[in-house]
């Protein structure tokens, strides 16, 4: 496997998902969905797991999964980025399922994994992040057959079928599956920016939870699980800011003001091919982190961090000069770019913003950097 | 797709050139000359002509063994000739006689090959340019002023275009030959940079004599000839593949470290920033030399272009800021000062000398205003700007 050459089936998965995408995604599923409850369409869900197979493109086949790699899993996640798909994308394909993935087998392990690859059940990751790591001292629920707590702004828990949560027992902290809809268990919907990412308070009292790691591999499973979810947010950030990008350029060659398409005026055009320069940046650093974790050829803590802080700034980028060359227009809420502006935000904050990780960089690559070979400085002597 | 069995091939030739003459031991241009000689120079150019006829894709495994032995970066030692001049030679001159009599002492760097394009009154806009080709007999006869000609009074041979018809509009009456830089009628100057060296020429034409046999392409197809190089320019430019933090970021990343009394929370917060953009050009380099498995460079390596110049300047800007008062002194501005020194290379030498040069990054090779209009035309598609020449002959438009 080469870093950044993609198979010939890896190309068709990402034809087959742009055309699923094409006919049950898209602006307008998304303006139905994201004032519907649940904010998604189940049946939909299933068919992408069921039929189409890519929401555990990276699962053993052993556990139900397609048996391929984190790559398949971000074409897959950039498709549907790209077409702003609704569904628990996030806390199920992003976090749950990689965090399952990372854990040891059990019966309720297997069997969530399983119906969550299938689509037929969903899941949301009620696991606090300092910015996409995972810090125990964020972890405030406590239990270990019956957990109390709550956790506050977890994405796609309103109505997930299940809730992976973080507590803090005798032995450590270790990560539980909790049945959503189950006795003890009380979640409040908050209004998102982005109504396609929807978001809910957990307050749980003595709710039965099933134990899916513990203490000793816990945070092995949960790092790994954010590390995986900031790569293919990464992906799907890329498939966004395409997105807007291609809207911006149709826009550009086809506006006419002055007698002439704006996108001939070089303000308009040096705009654009600074978004693609962005773009393209976000594309590499997103695959280098996918296949990183696939290959294990770099450090996954910076491979992910160079991701987020790539991707998160591109989409970011993208979104808002997509509405300055939309002008007027994109500034309406007939326009989809708002849209995806409001995802971009969204998207740039979960896990970490550009910032934070930007921070995590320079903690990783600066302040410990060896003097090296340093270029002589003239001293104003000949 | 190259197979694994091409890979191996070059792989076997490139560790028989380093047995039979040890990078370390013999001298350059025969070491350059063995390596030309086995197809390693150019592995996708023919055999014969310093190539294998196989995918650009595999010239890495040999660079990779080659270098690593200790050889040379032969880009680095006759810039023009392997960027642009071979590229161009291979697929545009006339017979493969001449291919080979230029090709070979090209890559083992006995000939040095300069650039003739830009022209005082035509820089982005190099389709205006003025000096003029005239047919007489199996000659053209040249007359005109090039500029901005680097390694000029090194070189051996230049690659010159020129005006061989003033009544068409000006990108049909071009025409592109190969001009003998120590014919009579070539005078060489330097030119004195804002640094203070003189890297670069002016180079006078005033009745020089070309044979028509070294002219490159077609009459009047002197652009598409040119577009072959630039290409190619831009690539080597923006394209060199390093590792993780090497590059011009390692000036700043060893300044910071060497000096922990400058550092302050704005200044690692800025340079965090480069390192980033750094790597992701890094790695955006290493994903279309992984594409680009066949073919030519394309317009993607405007990106590298762009970008490389940009953060050259951004980080000599940071060091700049970085040192403060003590950044503002310098080393002397003698044009000849440290002649043969390897610190007397511009884009070497002290960090203020650095962050001179870098100024001119934005603007040679195609100036970040033109490398922003390719990635939107070429790439994205989006229309040309209004041109007030267009159409017009060559004779008609307004210079200046």
């Amino acid at each position: 496997v080469v870093e950044f050459v993609f198979t010939d089936e890896q190309t068709q998965l990402r034809a087959a998902v742009r055309e699923f995408a094409a006919e049950y995604f898209g602006e307008q599923s998304a303006r139905t969905l994201m004032e519907s409850e649940p904010r998604f369409d189940p049946k939909v869900w299933q068919r992408l797991g069921a039929e189409l197979g890519v929401l555990g493109l990276s699962v053993p086949e052993a556990d139900g999964g397609a048996g391929g790699t984190l790559v398949d899993q971000a074409i897959a996640v950039e498709e549907l980025g790209a077409a702003l798909a609704t569904g628990p994308v996030f806390g199920t394909v992003l976090l749950a399922i990689p965090a399952l993935v990372a854990a040891s087998s059990s019966a309720p392990r297997d069997e969530l994994l399983g119906a969550l690859v299938e689509g037929t059940r969903t899941a949301a990751f009620a696991v606090p992040d300092r910015a996409g790591a995972f810090d125990p001292a964020l972890i405030t629920i406590t239990g270990t057959d019956t957990l109390s707590g709550t956790v506050e702004r977890v994405a796609d828990a309103d109505a997930a079928d299940e809730l992976l949560v973080a507590a803090t027992g005798p032995g450590g902290i270790a990560l539980y599956v909790v049945d959503a809809t189950g006795p003890g268990v009380e979640r409040s919907g908050l209004v998102t920016l982005d109504l396609t990412r929807p978001q809910a308070n957990i307050t749980l009292t003595n709710a039965r939870a099933r134990l899916i790691a513990g203490p000793d591999e816990a945070e092995r499973v949960i790092t790994h699980a954010l590390q995986v979810a900031s790569a293919l947010l990464a992906a799907e950030q890329v498939g966004a800011a395409q997105h807007l990008l291609d809207l911006s350029v149709e826009y550009a060659k086809s506006r006419l003001q002055f007698g002439r398409p704006i996108g001939s005026f070089q303000a308009v055009k040096h705009r654009l091919a600074d978004c693609l320069v962005d773009l393209e940046h976000a594309r590499s650093a997103a695959y280098h982190a996918v296949w990183a974790l696939t290959d294990t050829s770099d450090d996954p803590a910076l491979a992910a961090s160079i991701a987020q802080a790539t991707a998160s700034a591109a989409f970011v980028k993208v979104a808002t000069d997509t509405i300055q060359v939309h002008g007027g227009i994109g500034f309406t809420w007939e326009h989809q770019a708002h849209l995806y502006f409001k995802r971009a935000t969204t998207d740039a904050a979960l896990l970490g913003s550009a910032e934070a990780h930007q921070s995590r960089v320079a903690e990783l690559v600066l302040d410990d950097a060896a003097p090296g070979h340093a270029p002589r400085v003239a001293t104003g002597t000949r | 797709m190259s197979s694994v069995a091409d890979a191996d091939r070059v792989a076997d030739l490139a560790r028989r050139v380093v047995a039979d003459h040890d990078p370390k031991k013999v001298p350059i241009p025969e070491y350059l000359a063995a390596c030309y000689d086995a197809g390693l120079s150019w592995v996708h150019f023919p055999e014969g002509l310093g190539g294998l006829g196989l995918s650009r894709g595999l010239q890495g495994v040999a660079d990779r063994i080659l270098q690593g032995a200790g050889g040379p970066v032969p880009l680095g030692l006759n810039p023009m000739g392997y960027g642009m001049a071979a590229p161009t030679i291979r697929e545009h001159a006339q017979s493969d006689e001449l291919k080979r009599a230029w090709l070979r002492p090209l890559a083992t760097t006995e000939h040095i090959w300069c650039q003739l394009f830009s022209e005082p009154g035509a820089g982005s806009d190099l389709a205006g340019l003025a000096t003029s080709a005239v047919r007489d007999g199996d000659d053209w006869v040249l007359n005109g002023q090039k500029v901005w000609t680097s390694l000029a009074h090194r070189a051996r041979w230049g690659l010159l275009l020129a005006r061989s018809n003033p009544d068409v509009p000006k990108h049909k009456g071009l025409t592109y030959f190969v001009l003998d830089m120590h014919g009579p009628g070539v005078e060489t100057r330097p030119l004195r940079q804002l640094t203070g060296h003189a890297e670069f020429n002016e180079v006078y034409l005033t009745d020089a004599r070309i044979p028509d046999a070294h002219r490159l392409g077609e009459v009047g197809n002197g652009w598409n000839v040119a577009m072959t190089t630039l290409m190619n320019e831009r690539s080597a430019l923006g394209g060199s593949g390093n590792r993780r933090g090497a590059g011009t970021i390692s000036d700043a990343v060893s300044l910071w470290a060497s000096r922990p009394d400058l550092q302050t929370p704005v200044l690692r917060d800025q340079l965090s920033r480069l390192w980033l953009r750094s790597e992701a050009q890094r790695l955006t380099a290493e994903r279309s030399r992984a594409a680009a498995t066949v073919g030519g460079p394309g317009p993607e390596g405007s990106i590298g272009k762009l970008v490389g110049a940009e953060l050259n300047q951004h980080i000599y800007q940071w060091c700049m800021d970085l040192l403060g008062p003590e950044g503002i002194l310098y080393h002397g501005y003698g044009m000849n000062a440290g002649e043969g020194d390897p610190d007397a290379t511009d884009w070497r030498g002290p960090i203020q000398q650095r962050f001179l040069r870098s100024k001119a990054n934005t603007i040679e090779g195609g100036t970040s205003e033109v490398m922003r209009n390719i990635l939107a035309e070429r790439i994205l598609g989006l229309p040309g700007d209004l041109r007030a020449d267009a159409g017009m002959p060559w004779k008609e438009i307004r210079r200046g």
